[in-house]
């Protein structure tokens, strides 16, 4: 195994190229777990720990880009305020340990259906940016989840950032799983309103191949609140109208039974989620009246 | 590959190193340093925590090669060479210490969350150590000696 150790972005993304098969490795919880088990034996690990751009986030015109091995340590320390959805997510992640060393760029190149920043990222259109010596895309992050641990990524790039749009208005995630620490989540929901643009986003995980949004949901609750002037009058909403929300954001999931969970349980308590998230964003909007 | 680390305030070179391997494995099987525990091998337990340039981590998710040049602390490097560091002591005046596999991790991690915060709240505490597992389920004195190790402290800085 060759260990390739870049130490700019630059040589990061000619080393991709040069050895297309390498996995990139940065904070190592999953791709280690997977080496020490003898799951993967890659003919190259890339390592991306000494390459500072991918360490840094920035803002440019409003918008907040992460480098992608930002630590979920560093989002809940340094972006609660910026982006809050994200790091509540991040908040839910594994341990101290585990949050010291993840980063949201693994959580993307993993791609696993469970990663807790995928919520967050659905609900607020976040974009995917990747790079490889043939140049620069950039992916919505809808478009980014291929199937169960894939990703839109070619062979020879690697993700440089995630950008994100700080909200207009509330953010909330919820994530049930058998304890509080160190748990992957049995069914997660990420929720944002938009204001701004009269629209909703929401964000499923562990419920699906691929997290995934439920745009029915989104686009009923955002007419709802639309015809009833609640965007204006931030007016108490009708219990009927979150219970709805639940119910359509139950049916964009397609869960399977499995060691964490039954199908059936993450469906229920998709629905439950949805609506107290919901509850709970509603109130902090009618708070920041 | 060679790796050349800071252990413990020591620089340590390490030759013969697989490119797959984890810091882990170095510290306990090429540095003699076996105070790190492996146990779940994948991030669960805690048992093998060590600080990675001053931050807490698990020993077993860092791959060898990302450790070089960095500076590692493991459970051995806490201690003065003459008085055990006071999470140690504290430790063993409470009774926190059972089968003692899941010892090194848990004091690893509560003598970063005493550095950082030396008098924490009970959810404080509890929130630094949920990365560690302890099988006989001693986490109450656990909690007692971390809590006594804070007074120690705060007296010892008082003293001071």
């Amino acid at each position: 195994m060759e260990f390739l150790q870049p130490s700019s972005w630059a040589e990061a993304v000619e080393a991709k190229a040069a050895h297309p098969g390498a996995v990139p490795v940065a904070g190592g919880t999953d791709v280690m777990v997977e080496l020490n088990f003898d799951r993967r034996r890659p003919a190259a690990l890339l390592d991306l720990t000494r390459v500072p751009e991918l360490a840094a986030w920035s803002e440019h015109e409003g918008r907040v880009r992460l480098g992608a091995a930002i630590t979920y340590a560093c989002v809940i320390d340094e972006l609660n305020d910026r982006l809050p959805g994200l790091a509540m997510a991040s908040r839910t992640v594994g341990s101290p340990q585990i949050r010291n060393r993840g980063t949201i760029g693994g959580n993307l190149g993993a791609a696993s259906p469970a990663g807790d920043a995928h919520p967050a990222l659905l609900a607020t259109d976040a974009e995917v940016e990747v790079e490889s010596v043939r140049g620069v895309r950039v992916v919505p992050v809808g478009e980014f989840y291929t199937g169960v641990k894939r990703n839109a990524l070619e062979p020879d790039e690697l993700i440089a950032g995630i950008w994100v749009t700080p909200p207009r208005g509330p953010q909330q995630f919820a994530k049930i799983g058998t304890r509080n620490a160190m748990v992957i989540s049995v069914a997660a929901f990420g929720l944002a309103l938009h204001p701004d643009r009269r629209q909703v986003g929401t964000g499923i995980g562990s419920a699906a191949p691929t997290p995934r949004r439920a745009p029915d949901a989104a686009a009923f609750l955002a007419a709802a609140l639309e015809d009833a002037g609640l965007w204006e009058s931030r007016g108490d909403l009708p219990e009927s109208l979150a219970r709805e929300f639940g119910a359509r954001v139950r049916g964009a999931a397609a869960p399977i039974d499995d060691v964490r969970g039954t199908a059936s349980y993450r469906l229920h308590a998709l629905a439950v989620m949805a609506r107290r998230t919901l509850a709970w964003a509603w109130s902090d909007y009618q708070k920041a009246a | 590959m060679r790796i050349t680390t800071t252990v413990n305030g020591e620089r340590r070179e390490v030759d013969d190193v697989w490119e797959g391997e984890s810091l882990l494995y170095v510290l306990r099987e090429r540095m003699g340093l076996p105070g790190s525990k492996n146990a779940c091998e994948q991030g669960e337990c805690g048992s093998c925590t060590v600080m990675l340039d001053g931050v807490p981590v698990c020993a077993c998710l860092v791959a060898a090669g990302q450790a070089e040049g960095r500076e590692v602390v493991t459970v051995e490097g806490l201690a003065d060479p003459d008085a055990l560091h006071p999470v140690q002591t504290a430790f063993v005046d409470a009774g926190a210490v059972q089968c003692g596999f899941c010892t090194p991790g848990l004091v690893v991690a509560a003598a970063d969350l005493l550095q950082r915060s030396p008098r924490p709240s009970d959810p404080e505490i509890r929130e630094a150590l949920a990365g560690n597992l302890c099988r006989c389920t001693g986490y109450e004195k656990i909690l007692d000696a971390v809590r006594l190790a804070a007074d120690r402290m705060a007296g010892a800085e008082v003293a001071r």
